[in-house]
């Protein structure tokens, strides 16, 4: 039987790419940029068969790979996707192309460098979601945090090595105890393969245990209150392609470690201590977006919102048992599974469109405070009219990706509890509040000083990058089947699979 | 009385070793050279030579000689075989930096050799007796390298202080000895291990003497509360011999805990199990917090020592198989990455310049980005940082700690390593976030530079690929 090796292409396309990248740096940057992009480009093109050739009848993993690798430890090259993780590979492959584009003339210093830790981190973030076997993904998931260290680090803005730190050392902590979870995990079964952690069944302890020390890696990454403290700072001081991959992708590894580790290993443990999720989801929904409403710098304020949407995620993954209890039929847990999962791919969009639009305002005036701004419609009316569309998608207006995931979420938590979707609910009113009060402060009203009033308007490599993302945002908006369809197969065999007990 | 002639094939490499370091010295005397070309030359022909005897002689049986005191394995072999080539490395980056500081004499090489000697007959011993021998001629060696700077003060105090707390545990592990002695009537590491089997009748005799070799042990490796000459020995001495005691003789100290612990002292193992857990427990904690607060980069190395060595003990305090081969892989890699480390330093000093504090290390990037990311490689490798080796040896590690049962433990190593990620990260951070202070070029040989990028590639390499070298140490370890 002959492999598929799209999915190491995928990988391992864009990390030699990137060090072909830092070979060619001695031709000067306009080669560098060039050929980063050509790169990226052909990664995304490689990536679109996952999609065109994906089989949306089977829950069943696609596109597999199996190598031996470390013999040592039962250790194998084991990839493979499903409906969860397939358009996670593409929103990743995607948001890349828009990053290099988006880093074209800002980045002066180091361009090489800078292209290939992009790349390189893609190739890592494939890894990630294509990652079937248990050290495979961890070596993943940890080393992409070397890179995203150094792109802080070094161009990032004032405060950059406290954040860069503060992100590394916060997310090291998580990982670490993920990693005793696994190696206990190994010892049970003998093997590092994902999908037999899935069906191994474990004690009550050992099950709750497992679960906080998961919990503990994957709330930092989501991230979760009370450890979401590093991605205002991580986000403020990286620079605009940074703060985009963080918030477009590496929040999604957070969630996906939820739908790929917590939920199908430790489903007993996730049923008795799924109040605490809820819990901390709705305290990331309420209180995180009225800590936005309060923000001065705009990147700080999106990335509280990103905090916020997040939440609604890992919502949308805990409320399965209370739907569950109460209707007895997986449908609407079902549902509110994938509306976490569009969610996830539509914050992914939309976020990204307004950093990089943060990121375009910076580029001009430097500076991320609302007080400097005011007005902008008047000198740069395109660029306002792309911001407001991207601020009502992150509202969640119907027409809009936004509006699918949340529907979603608080359609199937009506199911759970009607305050559940109450609290749940109360985001469309703050998450309003917080984004369109900035985007009024912003974008609306009278020219506020002489800098605004010099402003000139997006010129064409912008207008490519936050177009084409106007149009996904739309095109989901308006038409979400091609990704909901991708995912029931999934989501479906997840939640079957989540509500039997795997008690020992 | 009956004298059989002891079968010499086993110790073939141990001979030619004594010989040519013999002959090392007195070529030494009377080649002129003021660079020591040839001097340098023979050594490193001798240890690629005892590599091929090493391995030529390799077999996967156990052969014991000099009358059972002595044994050849495939342990043993491995072991040596890593020793010869870090040594040969050790002494490639050390030469342009002990030329231009006028120490780059003869007996340099000539007590390395020896020190190299002293270390193959620790890993080889299966007496008592033959463990002290070898562990007494690596020591005196080391000491003498420490204290080769004659007219450097840091150096001579650095050097008094390992001389006198090294003697004395020396001591401590010759009276552990002898109370072994004294219980059991012989020296004899597998004639202890069937009597301690069988049960001995003064059980409180042997436990003080375990005490004491474990303390012995304790400070060859620098763990806490042993390690208080580390630091300052690691400060003061030339980086190059630094470089030397950082790597090596952490092999040769693996290899003499197997053979204490694991081949003659196995059935005691609940006791020494207890204390391991004691000193592996605080290395881990003291080594990590202590080092943050370090800004001299070989004190910050000594400290990361002492938290790699509790690594180490973690690995071997497990008892098994499984824990006995992690803690030798984990020490191979070590040596390896201490190479890396350690040879950084030597490569940013030039002459009347030491490049030992932390900020020499600002803006590499700049200066030269590729040392700069061999710099970053083998920093993340001692964090434990995938895709780096240093992350498997941490895994193999845990993993034995966790089927051991040691889950807390395991939670407490890691904890405390992520504390411990902050100072390396802090040389990256000096490196890529930070404007050079020095911007002098890097002055070094192509032979350094060359071997110094396969070694920063080599931490990146075993990582994507460590199965090799993990198979090896199971295989060996299968006795």
């Amino acid at each position: 039987m002959s492999q598929s090796h799209l999915l190491s292409l995928v990988i391992w396309l864009p990390v030699f790419g990137g060090i072909a990248v830092l070979l060619a740096a001695s031709r000067g940057d306009r080669v560098v940029r060039w050929l980063s992009l050509a790169v990226s480009v052909l990664v995304f093109l490689v990536s679109i068969p996952l999609y065109t050739g994906f089989d949306t009848t089977t829950s069943a993993m696609q596109f597999g790979e199996l190598n031996e690798w470390i013999t040592r430890f039962n250790v194998y090259y084991r990839l493979g996707v499903d409906g969860i993780s397939m358009p996670l590979i593409l929103l990743t492959t995607f948001t890349t192309v828009l990053v290099v584009i988006a880093g074209w003339e800002v980045i002066q210093f180091k361009v090489a460098q800078y292209m290939a830790a992009f790349l390189i981190m893609e190739g890592m973030m494939n890894g990630v979601f294509a990652s079937l076997d248990a050290v495979l993904f961890y070596v993943f998931w940890e080393g992409m945090l070397i890179p995203m260290f150094l792109i802080i680090g070094i161009w990032g803005g004032v405060n950059r090595v406290y954040a860069a730190i503060k992100f590394f050392l916060y997310t090291f902590l998580g990982s670490v105890l993920l990693l005793v979870g696994l190696i206990y995990l190994y010892l049970k079964s003998n093997s590092f393969n994902i999908l037999d952690f899935h069906a191994l069944p474990l004690g009550m302890t050992a099950q709750v245990l497992l679960f906080l020390g998961f919990l503990l890696a994957f709330a930092v990454k989501v991230p979760m209150w009370p450890v979401h403290t590093w991605l205002p700072d991580a986000h403020v001081e990286a620079p605009t392609g940074g703060s985009v991959i963080l918030a477009a992708i590496m929040l999604k590894m957070g969630a996906y470690g939820f739908a790929r580790f917590i939920l199908p290993i430790t489903p007993d443990a996730s049923h008795q201590l799924d109040w605490l999720i809820i819990v901390l989801s709705l305290i990331a929904v309420v209180y995180i977006a009225l800590v936005a409403l309060v923000q001065q710098d705009m990147k700080k304020l999106i990335a509280y919102s990103s905090i916020s949407h997040m939440g609604f995620v890992t919502l949308g993954f805990f409320v399965v048992f209370n739907i569950y209890q109460n209707t007895h039929s997986i449908k609407g847990a079902a549902m509110g599974m994938e509306g976490a999962l569009v969610q996830m791919i539509s914050h992914g969009f939309v976020s990204g469109a307004l950093f990089l639009c943060v990121g375009v305002l910076y580029d001009r005036m430097h500076s991320r405070q609302i007080d400097d701004y005011g007005g902008v419609i008047n000198t740069m009316p395109w660029f306002g009219g792309l911001m407001v569309f991207f601020a009502m998608a992150n509202v969640g207006l119907p027409g809009t990706s936004g509006f699918v995931g949340e529907f979603m979420v608080i359609l199937a938590t009506m199911k759970a509890g009607f305050w559940l979707a109450f609290l749940a609910g109360t985001t469309l009113i703050l998450g309003a509040a917080y984004t369109l009060w900035m985007v009024k402060r912003v974008v609306f009203g009278e020219v506020a000083n002489k800098h605004v009033a010099e402003l000139t308007d997006l010129n064409r490599r912008e207008w490519w990058v936050l177009g084409t993302l106007a149009i996904c945002v739309l095109a989901l908006g308006v038409y979400p089947a091609p990704l909901v369809d991708v995912m029931h197969a999934s989501v479906d065999n997840l939640v079957q699979h989540v509500m039997q007990s795997k008690l020992e | 009385m009956n004298f059989e002639r002891p079968d010499l094939l086993p110790v073939l490499p141990e001979i030619y070793m004594l010989c040519m370091a013999c002959v090392v010295l007195l070529v030494d005397v009377y080649s002129k050279s003021e660079s020591r070309t040839l001097t340098y030359l023979l050594t490193q022909a001798t240890l690629f030579g005892a590599l091929i005897l090493t391995v030529s002689l390799h077999t996967s049986t156990v052969e014991y000689t000099f009358g059972k005191t002595f044994v050849k394995d495939p342990m043993s072999d491995v072991l040596k075989a890593f020793i010869y080539f870090i040594t040969f490395v050790v002494f490639l980056y050390s030469r342009r930096y002990l030329h231009e500081r006028g120490l780059l004499r003869g007996e340099y090489f000539v007590l390395g050799l020896f020190a190299v000697l002293g270390m193959m007959v620790m890993v080889s011993a299966q007496s008592l007796l033959l463990v002290y021998l070898g562990l007494e001629l690596l020591a005196l060696s080391l000491y003498a390298m420490v204290a080769f700077n004659r007219d450097s003060k840091e150096s001579s105090e650095a050097a008094m202080k390992y001389f006198v707390l090294g003697a004395l545990a020396s001591g401590m592990l010759l009276y552990g000895m002898s109370l072994f002695y004294g219980a059991v009537g012989t020296l004899n590491m597998a004639e202890i291990y069937d009597h301690i089997k069988l049960g001995v009748d003064k059980p409180m005799v042997l436990r003080m003497g375990l005490v004491f070799i474990v303390i012995g042990i304790a400070f060859k490796l620098g763990a806490v509360p042993f390690h208080m000459w580390l630091p300052d020995v690691y400060h003061g001495s030339p980086t190059s011999v630094t470089l030397f005691i950082g790597t090596v003789p952490k092999i040769a100290a693996f290899g003499m805990m197997m053979r204490l612990l694991a081949d003659g002292f196995q059935g005691m193992h609940v006791e020494w199990q207890s204390m391991l857990i004691a000193l592996a427990m605080l290395s881990i904690a003291v080594g990590n917090v202590i080092a943050i607060a370090q800004t001299n980069i070989k004190r910050m190395l000594a400290y990361s020592t002492i938290s790699h060595m509790g690594f180490l003990l973690l690995g071997i305090l497990n008892g098994t198989a499984d824990g006995y081969s992690s803690a030798m892989f984990y020490t191979i890699v070590y040596a390896i990455m201490g190479l890396g480390g350690f040879g950084m330093v030597i490569l940013l000093s030039r002459a009347g310049f030491e490049a030992d504090t932390l900020d020499d290390f600002k803006g590499l990037n700049e200066r030269s980005p590729w040392f700069a990311a061999m710099m970053l490689l083998v920093m993340f490798s001692m964090a434990g940082v995938p895709p780096t080796v240093g992350f498997f040896a941490k895994l193999s590690v845990l993993q034995a700690t966790v089927s051991a049962g040691f889950l807390w433990l395991a939670v407490f190593a890691v904890i405390f390593s992520v504390i411990g990620a902050f100072y390396y990260l802090r040389i990256v951070k000096l490196m890529y976030f930070d404007r050079p202070v020095d911007h002098a070029p890097i002055v070094a040989g192509p032979d350094m530079r060359l071997a110094l990028s396969a070694n920063g590639l080599a931490v990146l390499l075993l990582g994507i690929f460590p199965g090799t070298l993990m198979t090896v140490c199971q295989a060996t370890l299968l006795h």
